[in-house]
């Protein structure tokens, strides 16, 4: 029985890269190679890791002034361009794409729609909302301020999540269409609220919310970013713990609750992380989008469904993605800066269409 | 009344269960008694919203029961710590989403994760408990195959793979025969009876297909309006005065021939 299996042509559809190529490239019988989970997860994160390090190093690198290590010896100014300036900035940015990516990875297994994100669910928007109430009252002028601002954003994004959840949900299931719908709705309820927060904020406080609506991740120093990690961190570590009943609940619902997986509860958790998590990483970064879409659908695509699999590596591949993305920022317009969010919109947007068209042509819609 | 023996020898019983979906909504099971022989096969058969799927929901443990309870093995069953139970009794819905394009290997392989520690991959034994399910219900060929791709049939058997990678006691399955053809419908209905035969497999099934109930199944349970309305040998339950009273069809006719009983409705 086990020479038919491995002489048998694995047959694949030709809308299925995945499998299919990780069939063709690995030894045969390929599928009982690959179906340990456990074997992929550490090829991938070889991999992403190798492309992590080749994105800091890109992004220290580029910028308005490129690095140069023989200044950095002696000049005092260069140093602390670099260190003051530069690092912590990538360092930001990769937490932000880390986080980004994985919310993006562990919402789309939830709801078990390939379009989710906290953009599309109106997460995001309902961080930002927050987080604009918080700086209209004054906090986060000053760091004392900051963890304010991220309580504010964090309910904000917490009711976000509720009120979506609720008004896609009929009965047992979570209509995907209306998911993404009232998503849409809740970012245009709540980037009506920033603007009509701005209009009765005074000037200097109206700008700073303008500067961070748009999504820069603009930091002096690390203080900001060990703040955030405060927060983060527990979030990831909640979410990563969660990824064996992410997985099964993103096979089937009823499925998943027969093998024991306490569905409610698990919801209930992966709520409170993603809104904590991206509640902190809007109040820093603005609501910068498509990075959670994106780079969990790129992880699937060379590594496979099994969100397992795709949940850290999309954390990693996020960290990734959003330091070139903001390596692009940075010096795509020579002098001036692009806010961040523009170049994951321009690459994410087409992606974005593009997973609709395909979707269109099996379930979820 | 159950006959003794019958008692003695139920795997999982329901004890006067009711079950409403909200306060003060409707019970949509009224007060089920009803017992599910080791190692036999059970059908349960009703109109539609006759409470068949709330009934097997309740008897593995994914609702609660409003009043009454479900015992497993002799234990209540909310007793059992939901992993537990998972490598006991596996559940086959009636409908299984499919949005993302997990290949059949990797859905089979869910049904091991009542073995497996939340923090660990399966190990190869778990891939090759995998594999032999599949090879159970003769769906080895569609292991590497994305379930997105594969007919409401092959699905089936793929979740009735996964079922049977828990290495289940007690299998319960939600309409199986839905989507199949004339072929796999009798082709599950041999599955069952072997898994039975072999292993002492204890299986209940909601369905519709009467024509495959005698004489393969041991037990049949009429449903009506959320209570049983009888329960025996097929032979015993597929009679037209009962059968029309069930289905509210007055055409109903039910005859035995060839060692088994045929049923169709009269156009």
């Amino acid at each position: 029985m086990l020479s038919e299996a491995s002489d048998k042509e694995t047959e694949v559809a030709p809308g299925y890269p995945a499998l299919g190529r990780a069939a063709a490239r690995g030894p045969r019988p390929a599928a009982r190679e690959s179906a340990v989970a456990g074997v992929r997860l550490r090829r991938a994160l070889l991999w992403l890791t190798l492309i992590l390090f080749v994105s800091t190093l890109v992004a220290l690198w580029f910028g308005y002034q490129r690095l140069d290590l023989a200044a950095l010896r002696t000049d005092e100014r260069a140093r602390m361009i670099f260190f003051q300036l530069r690092l912590p900035r990538v360092a930001l940015a990769a937490v932000v794409g880390a986080s980004l990516g994985v919310v993006g990875a562990a919402l789309q297994a939830m709801f078990r729609n390939p379009l989710a994100e906290p953009l599309t669910l109106g997460v995001s928007g309902g961080g930002a909302l927050g987080a604009s109430v918080a700086i209209a009252l004054g906090a986060g002028a000053r760091v004392a301020g900051l963890p304010f601002v991220f309580v504010a954003a964090f309910a904000g994004a917490g009711l976000s999540v509720f009120v979506v959840y609720r008004m896609a949900r009929t009965g047992a299931t979570v209509l995907p269409g209306a998911l993404l719908l009232a998503g849409v709705v809740m970012n245009t309820i709540a980037a009506a609220g920033v603007v009509v927060i701005q209009y009765f904020a005074d000037y200097a406080r109206a700008l700073q919310i303008l500067r961070w609506t748009i999504g820069s991740l603009d930091v002096t120093g690390f203080d900001l970013v060990w703040r955030m990690l405060l927060f983060l961190v527990p979030g990831w570590a909640v979410l990563l713990a969660m990824t064996r009943d992410l997985h099964l609940l993103a096979v089937d619902e009823e499925t998943a609750s027969s093998l024991g997986v306490n569905v409610r509860r698990t919801e209930r958790m992966v709520y409170a992380a993603s809104s904590l998590i991206v509640g902190v990483t809007v109040a820093v970064g603005g609501a910068i989008g498509f990075v959670g879409l994106v780079v969990p659908h790129a992880v699937r695509l060379l590594f496979g469904e099994d969100v397992r699999v795709v949940l850290p590596c999309s954390f990693v591949l996020g960290a990734a993605f959003l330091m070139l993305a903001d390596t692009l920022a940075r010096t795509a317009l020579g002098a001036g800066e692009l806010p961040v969010g523009a170049i994951t919109a321009l690459a994410g947007g087409p992606v974005f269409l593009w997973l609709l068209r395909r979707q269109q042509r099996y379930a979820a819609m | 009344m159950m006959p003794e023996h019958e008692q003695d020898a139920a795997l999982l019983e329901a004890r006067d269960v009711r079950f409403a979906y909200a306060e003060g909504a409707p019970e949509v099971v009224r007060g089920v008694t009803l017992a599910v022989g080791r190692g036999r096969l059970s059908a349960i058969i009703g109109a539609n919203g006759s409470g068949k799927s709330t009934l097997v929901r309740l008897l593995c443990g994914l609702l609660k029961p409003s009043g009454g309870g479900v015992w497993f093995g002799g234990v209540p069953l909310h007793t059992l710590e939901p992993r537990a139970r998972a490598r006991r009794i596996a559940y086959v819905p009636q409908t299984i989403s499919t949005v993302f394009p997990f290949t059949a290997l990797e859905v089979v392989l869910t049904g091991r994760s009542p073995y497996t520690s939340r923090f660990r991959f399966e190990t190869a034994r778990d891939v090759e408990a995998a594999r032999a399910a599949l090879a159970a219900v003769d769906a080895l060929h569609l292991e590497a195959r994305p379930v997105t791709e594969l007919s409401g049939g092959e699905r089936q058997m793929v979740a009735l793979a996964r079922a049977l990678a828990q290495e289940p006691e007690c299998l319960l399955l939600d309409e199986p025969s839905a989507a199949l053809d004339l072929k796999h419908r009798a082709a599950l209905v041999r599955h069952l009876v072997s898994l039975r035969e072999r292993a002492g497999m204890t299986a209940l099934i909601i369905t519709h297909d009467l024509q495959l109930l005698d004489p393969a199944f041991d037990r049949v349970i009429a449903m009506r309006a959320g209570a049983v309305a009888a329960a025996g040998p097929p032979a015993d339950v597929l009679r037209e005065e009962l059968l029309a009273d069930i289905y509210g069809d007055e055409h109903v006719r039910a005859r035995r021939a060839f060692g088994r009983t045929f049923v169709w409705s009269e156009l």
